[in-house]
């Protein structure tokens, strides 16, 4: 008789597979869809205001920065007019963070059905990655318009455009696998998320400039991913010389992240459903 | 046992969980405060000891007190094709072995080889969002099940009609009452084509209604020659539908082989019903100076004691009796109850040879048939008891003391013919049944004459 090629699941004791399996991964594209879907469909149901939400927050982290840094405390912005300088810079980070928290929440959220039903693991930490772009997407109105008003021109430097999402995804991503996994077995997380975003706005130029940071430590300061993203943004849509020094160590810092989350993800996968 | 293909085979497979860490407390302020300040460490190496585990734990002696073996040592195979029951008492290990064998959790020891599409069914409606209308909670319910959105496109009229809300389609599933979500929920699951199927105790949710769908669609399911193992506390469905199962007992397997006995053991050694009881001291024995009860039994037609019958044979009941005083008339009796604890009848003694005659002392053995096809499904107690006549006055009852268990196997020629859900009623008589058919279209009635058994 002929059968067609079989398929056979090996279950052992111990982490398995130590990497993450990605034909396995293709396999369950389609829940993987689903699943952002569903989070885009469910964020804003039962609000009179629906999408505009992602208009409104940024917006009005974007007025009240540009009140307290631009006009009060006269933070320079290089020249450029604060409400242009911080739009492109809190759109981005309102991305980062939202997916940020929310993937790193998101195993404990979805406990229920950890317990239940077997999927590949990194569905949950990945699908904020994914679906909270749709908020960006409709943010870049608020860029769009600014820069409008300001009669910004498009230069070339907007090519760099899709790579700049690419990186600004890694960072969500990198840090969900980390502390998706720690905040299962560790409920800490949870409530040092909130601080550790709040820590993380201060950490890179989004209410100041890079420029202001001082030539011995900025090799250090080029480390954390999220300066790359933002200056490269600010470069990106406003035309000024490419800040490759922020965006090459950023982009390796960001690798080491993603791998070594991806590791450590697939060594704890195996213990989650007992440790909820 | 034959030569078809292996689905399942699992070897050796242990799992292990640490229960119930206790928590340190200390007699004094300075012991308290120091160990507060540790709590951080203390708390991780807690919680890091509920998932490591070091080799202590496989040796008898050494283990841990605070060490659960979920499942030790089970070892089993399942042919293509096979349906297999598993059952057990609660904490026995059955929810442990699926939830390994979907992949939800990792075995501690031991091995599994699954061979083919596997699909888990823990739950009906998982990840069901109240948020999102019915047609999209279809979609994201068959997803996590495993089905690709292709084959939802193609099932999906069927899954809806099959649901009985397709009314209600596009409203969000917070609006359904819960009878409609668990049917919209079911009907995804109940078309899902995996190679095996792993299904746990969903029958015990919904009402009755929902379970004769359920029972309908596995019995569908073994028609087309997939595999299933099938964790259930509904001793009837088990039989039923599995030919063969598992019992196990503290994580351990400890019986495996064709349902009727499988089940009738368990339910012999677990549950304390038993189709024998005998009082060989008449010292014990119930009864009184006048009689006492020796012995009491269900046998089946060729004489076997038995605790499980199939529902077309006669079951036998019988008693065995002592008269130590001479001279009353008297008849021994019983009554039958079923699960619920409803009385089906009372039966007396009642051969001519013995009615209304006094009797010698010594033994006597009286024995009632209860014809096949005509109780229902399920299990049955019998309480003997006897009474002395002129006057009437019982010299013996003994409650429930042995029971039985009838089995539907669904064959077809049982009253059930090809349902395969609970039937309703305490009896179940097998009737006569006579179709007419006219091309013409006319009446044509039927001949009551024609119709006796």
């Amino acid at each position: 008789m002929k059968t067609k090629k079989s398929f056979i699941t090996v279950i052992e004791p111990g982490p398995g597979r130590q990497f993450v399996d990605l034909r396995e991964l293709k396999e369950y594209r389609d829940l993987f869809l689903s699943f952002v879907t569903r989070q885009v469909k469910v964020l804003y149901a039962q609000t009179i205001l629906g999408f505009s939400w992602a208009l409104i927050k940024p917006l009005f982290q974007i007025v009240v920065f540009s009140v307290i840094f631009g006009k009060v405390a006269g933070v320079s912005s290089d020249g450029i007019p604060y409400i242009l300088f911080s739009s492109v810079a809190i759109i981005p980070w309102t991305y980062m963070s939202q997916a940020m928290t929310e993937s790193s929440e998101s195993l404990v959220t979805g406990h229920a059905m950890l317990g239940k039903v077997y999927f590949p693991r990194l569905v949950f930490p990945l699908t904020p990655v994914l679906s909270r772009l749709v908020d960006f997407g409709i943010s870049m109105i608020i860029i769009l318009g600014v820069c409008l008003y300001y009669r910004v021109s498009p230069t070339w430097n907007l090519l760099l455009f899709p790579c700049l999402t690419i990186m600004m995804m890694a960072v969500p991503a990198g840090i969900g696998l980390w502390l998706s996994s720690l905040a299962i077995r560790f409920r800490d997380v949870k409530h040092a998320m909130p601080f550790i975003i709040q820590m993380l706005i201060y950490s890179a130029p989004i209410v100041y400039s890079a420029s202001s940071i001082s030539e011995q430590y900025r090799i250090f300061y080029s480390l954390n991913p999220i300066v790359g993203v933002i200056e490269g943004f600010r470069a990106c849509l406003l035309g000024a010389p490419v800040p490759w020094v922020y965006i090459i160590p950023g982009a390796v810092t960001e690798i080491i992240i993603i791998v070594s989350g991806a590791f450590y993800f697939k060594r704890m996968e195996r213990i989650f459903a007992d440790v909820i | 046992m034959d030569d078809r293909e292996t689905a399942i085979k699992v070897q050796n497979l242990s799992k292990c969980y640490r229960i119930g860490l206790k928590e340190n407390m200390h007699d004094s302020l300075l012991k308290n405060i120091i160990s507060f300040i540790g709590n951080p460490v203390s708390n991780y190496r807690r919680h890091r000891s509920l998932y490591r585990f070091d080799d202590s734990i496989f040796e008898k002696d050494r283990c841990p007190s605070d060490i659960i073996w979920a499942l030790r040592d089970v070892s089993f195979e399942v042919k293509k094709g096979e349906i297999v029951g598993i059952i057990g008492t609660n904490g026995a290990g059955k929810s442990t072995l699926l939830k390994i064998l979907s992949r939800i959790t990792g075995p501690t020891r031991g091995r599994a080889e699954i061979h083919g599409r596997i699909s888990s069914l823990l739950e009906v409606g998982t990840g069901f969002h109240p948020e999102l209308t019915g047609r999209e909670n279809v979609y994201l319910n068959g997803t996590i099940l495993g089905m690709k959105n292709k084959e939802i496109n193609r099932k999906f009229d069927a899954i809806v009609d099959f649901s009985g809300v397709e009314k209600f389609i596009d409203t969000p599933v917070k609006r359904y009452s819960s009878g409609m979500k668990v049917r919209l929920a079911f009907s995804v699951a109940a078309h899902l084509e995996p190679d095996i199927l792993l299904i746990d105790e969903v029958l015990a949710v919904g009402d009755a209604q929902f379970q004769k769908k359920c029972l309908n669609k596995m019995d569908a399911v073994r028609q087309q020659g997939r595999t299933v193992l099938f964790v259930s506390h509904n001793m009837q469905a088990v039989t039923r539908l599995c030919p063969r199962t598992v019992l196990l007992r503290g994580g351990a397997i400890h019986a495996d082989g064709p349902s009727h006995k499988v089940v009738g053991y368990y339910m012999d050694s677990e549950k304390g019903t038993r189709a024998e009881r005998l009082w060989p001291d008449p010292e014990d024995a119930p009864g009184d100076d006048i009689a006492r009860l020796l012995a009491v039994r269900v046998r089946t037609e060729n004489g076997k004691t038995a605790d499980a019958v199939d529902i077309r044979k006669p079951v036998v009941i019988e008693m065995e009796y002592e008269v130590l005083e001479p001279g009353h008339a008297l008849f021994a009796y019983f009554h039958l109850v079923n699960e619920e604890g409803l009385e089906l009848f009372e039966s007396f003694e009642n051969d001519p040879e013995w009615r209304r005659r006094r009797r010698a002392a010594g033994r006597y053995t009286a024995a009632a048939r209860i014809p096949g096809n005509f109780l229902a499904e399920g299990i049955f107690y019998v309480t003997p008891a006897l009474r002395t006549q002129d006057p009437e006055v019982r010299r013996f009852r003994v409650d429930d003391a042995v029971a039985f268990q009838v089995i539907d196997s669904m064959d077809g020629d049982s009253a059930r013919v090809d349902c395969a859900y609970d039937l309703g009623g305490v009896i179940r008589p097998l009737l006569k049944w006579e179709t007419r058919f006219d091309p013409n279209g006319k009446k044509i009635p039927t001949d009551p004459q024609d119709m006796s058994v």
